[in-house]
């Protein structure tokens, strides 16, 4: 609950109608993002000073109703219920003013005042609606506040209207939407039933209306609350009115309806949108496609343009110089000190930092094309194809970006509603060739295969596609029984990105990564170090090289000896780290050249099978580190490297005897 | 002229032939509209539909239907994306 001088706003709205664009406006940068406790659902709240007072305002998710179809709703009705914030202001578009009102039609009966921020009045007029603020209000019986969030008009306007309903009190007598005539008996029924039954602080009529709307929650909770004969009365109501989900939302929606007959005055029909024409080409089965794969040229474009060269300077001036200042002040201290600082720690700061610029990129660009409308349009387009898998949509463009690179591609898989999907995705994710996995293979397969390089390269990305998709649809029929979300999605209509927005989403992602990722990605690459340099300072006699003896037995059935199974370990750290530690304990480099000393030492079929199990093995640890972050789970981050060391090893053995077979 | 008959009904608008009949939204055509007569399915479907405007009496408009694939309807003011299998859960009588 609230401190005595600070009270709590909580922000409700459906998702796109710019509910993040007013947070970012009354809080700017004193925000707070994190998980809501025990769930992988992401929770903003933030502080704003008005008129002497300060406020809390906490996002709730962004849900189209507050029934129980995903944790959103439970979240979001759960805090407004059990927190009891001051008020509630639930953002609605003015361009869809019936669909968004659905959500009021929830809250109003919630035990907590609500304000109605009526946003995107500008674009309601431009669709041709004429809406009339004070009639809607009037007949809402709540305050309604018209605004333009993105060109911060109105918002003034709100505050004051939320600091004066906090502050002095009000006279709050909103009208309730009610169940379809029809139902109202079996309603009244079940409130007599479970009269006196009902666990505070939930309200026993929205209690009874959620148990006929068939809530999963609020039926389990019923069923452990009342006594078993009066449930099993209950019950049998129930399952006479299974179609009573219907009557709830049509008494909503006949509601609406009425509120918004007299208040709104509708476009002449057959007006033709910027919306519509543009889907006439985003939306199309083939120009949909030649869209889609001209917008991911373009973030594949300016990675390399403008990321590639952020990254080596970071690499260069940054890293290279704190290695610098480093070596020169322990220059008095034991070498063995110097080199943990400089390699070890620097190496491992290093490592966190280069990853920005791609991730700033990554994040900008993810962020416009949600905030555009666009994001939808791709998941339509390419929804089919990522069916075959078990996923969703939106699963296509963060699993296509981990193409550059996996960190980027686990931490896009927020864009994805369904909980399920997003994890499933998120397990696939580091099964895609990043870059630097990819340089590893084109530095090796030439020294192996010569001219069939080429082939060898792209056959490793379809190994690695065709493995994605096996696991996608195992891992879809064991862990979810093969359940899929229903395909049902908004197109928004495309606006204007706001810049505050994404500079924001920007800014919060990255400072995450860092403080999050960041600080495991630190402690790996320091334990890798010092087991290599442990105990004599050389690799060849170190842990690691003793680890990498130890699993040797495990890599004979390929082929491998100690010294591939230790460039893998090392890989860990970052996959480009496999060629500089084959280097060292090749002792390589002078002479004949590692490639060829590798060529000479080992056959074309472990050769293959080590390139395998190079694009399939366990991530990097800045993957894993997010994929921790973002499961906000050890079990689902082990279960992952777990699997994928498996599979990589599966696939190697598999490659290998093949190879043997065919006489390589 | 040998197929003038099949050419005449494939001529006649399918709206005509069939006003008022109730038939699964996934069976318009793109720039049909119909009313939303009732919804099949499970209950977590339903509800999610239900919340996106898909109730009895709701006008919809086919915007993209291309036979196979998900499709595009217009309701309550929103463009909604569905499944093929979704869109073949709503029934609607021809409008």
């Amino acid at each position: 609950m609230t401190s005595e001088d600070t009270l709590t706003i909580a922000l409700a709205g459906q998702p796109n109608v710019g509910k993040s664009t007013l947070f970012n406006l009354l809080t700017g940068l004193n925000q707070h993002v994190g998980n809501w406790p025990g769930k992988t659902v992401e929770r903003k709240e933030g502080t704003f000073t008005y008129n002497g007072h300060t406020y809390q305002l906490v996002d709730l998710p962004g849900t189209y109703s507050l029934t129980a179809n995903s944790a959103e709703e439970v979240i979001a009705r759960d805090f407004i219920i059990k927190e009891r914030p001051d008020v509630v202001v639930v953002v609605v578009d003015a361009a869809i003013l019936e669909r968004s009102l659905y959500l009021v039609a929830e809250l109003l009966p919630l035990p907590a005042p609500v304000i109605v921020a009526l946003n995107m009045m500008d674009v309601a007029q431009q669709e041709g609606f004429r809406i009339e603020p004070e009639v809607l209000e009037a007949a809402l019986g709540v305050q309604v506040v018209p605004m333009v969030a993105a060109r911060n008009v109105g918002v003034h306007e709100l505050v004051e209207a939320v600091d004066t309903m906090a502050r002095d009190g009000y006279d709050y007598a909103p009208k309730r939407p009610e169940i379809r005539a029809d139902h109202r008996d079996v309603l009244a029924q079940i409130e007599a039933l479970i009269e006196g039954c009902v666990p505070e602080p939930y309200p026993q009529d929205w209690v009874a209306l959620k148990l006929l709307e068939g809530d999963r929650e609020i039926t389990r909770m019923m069923q452990e609350c009342l006594p078993e004969e009066q449930w099993q009365q209950v019950y049998g109501i129930l399952r006479q009115h299974d179609d009573a989900l219907m009557a709830v939302a049509s008494g909503r929606y006949e509601w609406i309806g009425r509120m918004i007959r007299a208040a709104v005055t509708r476009p002449q029909v057959g007006q033709i949108g910027l919306t519509e024409r543009l889907d006439h080409w985003a939306t199309h089965p083939f120009w949909g496609l030649v869209i889609l794969a001209g917008i991911l040229g373009l973030i594949f474009w300016l990675t390399y343009a403008i990321g590639a060269p952020l990254q080596e300077l970071l690499d260069v001036y940054v890293v290279g110089g704190l290695a610098e200042l480093a070596r020169a002040g322990l220059a008095g201290a034991p070498a063995h000190l110097s080199d943990l600082i400089v390699a070890g720690v620097i190496g491992g700061v290093g490592a966190v930092l280069t990853f920005l610029p791609i991730l700033l990129i990554f994040f900008a660009v993810m962020g416009t094309l949600e905030d555009v409308g666009y994001m939808a349009r791709a998941a339509y387009v390419m929804d089919g194809f990522m069916h075959l898998m078990g996923l969703h949509g939106k699963s296509f463009l963060p699993l296509f970006l981990g193409f550059g690179c996996n960190v980027p591609a686990v931490l896009g898989t927020r864009v994805i509603e369904s909980p399920k999907a997003r994890l499933l995705t998120i397990m696939l994710a580091p099964l895609i060739p990043c870059t630097a996995c990819m340089a590893v293979v084109a530095f090796l397969a030439p020294a192996f295969f010569g001219s069939a390089a080429t082939l060898v390269s792209w056959g490793m990305i379809l190994v690695a596609l065709v493995v994605l998709a096996l696991s996608g649809i195992l891992i879809n029929k064991i862990a979810f029984q093969g359940q899929r979300a229903a395909f049902i999605m908004e197109l928004p209509l495309y606006h204007l990105p706001n810049g505050r927005t994404i500079g924001l989403l920007v800014w919060q992602r990255c400072l995450a990564f860092v403080k999050k990722a960041g600080t495991l990605i630190l402690v790996v690459s320091v334990v890798v170090w010092i087991l290599s340099a442990l105990p004599d300072g050389e690799i060849e006699t170190s842990y690691l090289a003793q680890i990498g003896h130890a699993l040797e037995p495990l890599g004979r059935l390929m082929g491998f000896d100690w010294r591939l199974m230790v460039a893998l370990l090392t890989s860990f750290v970052a996959k480009e780290n496999s060629i500089a530690t084959l280097g060292v304990l090749f002792s390589a480099g002078e002479e004949t050249g590692l490639a060829a000393t590798l060529a000479a030492t080992f056959s074309p079929a472990t050769a293959l099978a080590f390139l395998v199990v190079q694009v399939l093995f366990i991530p990097c640890v800045a993957t894993v580190a997010v994929v921790r972050q973002e499961t906000n789970s050890w079990k689902w981050t082990l279960f992952n490297v777990g699997f994928l060391l498996l599979v990589s090893w599966t696939v190697g053995v598999g490659v290998y005897w093949l190879a043997r077979l065919v006489g390589l | 002229m040998k197929n003038i008959k099949t050419h005449w009904a494939a001529s006649m608008p399918a709206s005509q032939l069939s006003k008022n009949e109730v038939t699964a939204l996934s069976a318009l055509h793109a720039g049909e509209r119909g009313v939303v007569a009732e919804l099949l399915g499970g209950r977590g479907v339903l509800g999610r539909m239900a919340a996106l405007g898909f109730t009895p009496g709701a006008e919809v408009k086919m915007m993209q239907n291309f036979g196979h694939g998900p499709l595009i309807v217009f309701l309550r003011d929103t463009r909604v994306a569905l499944g093929r299998g979704e869109a073949s859960k709503v029934r609607v009588r021809r409008a």
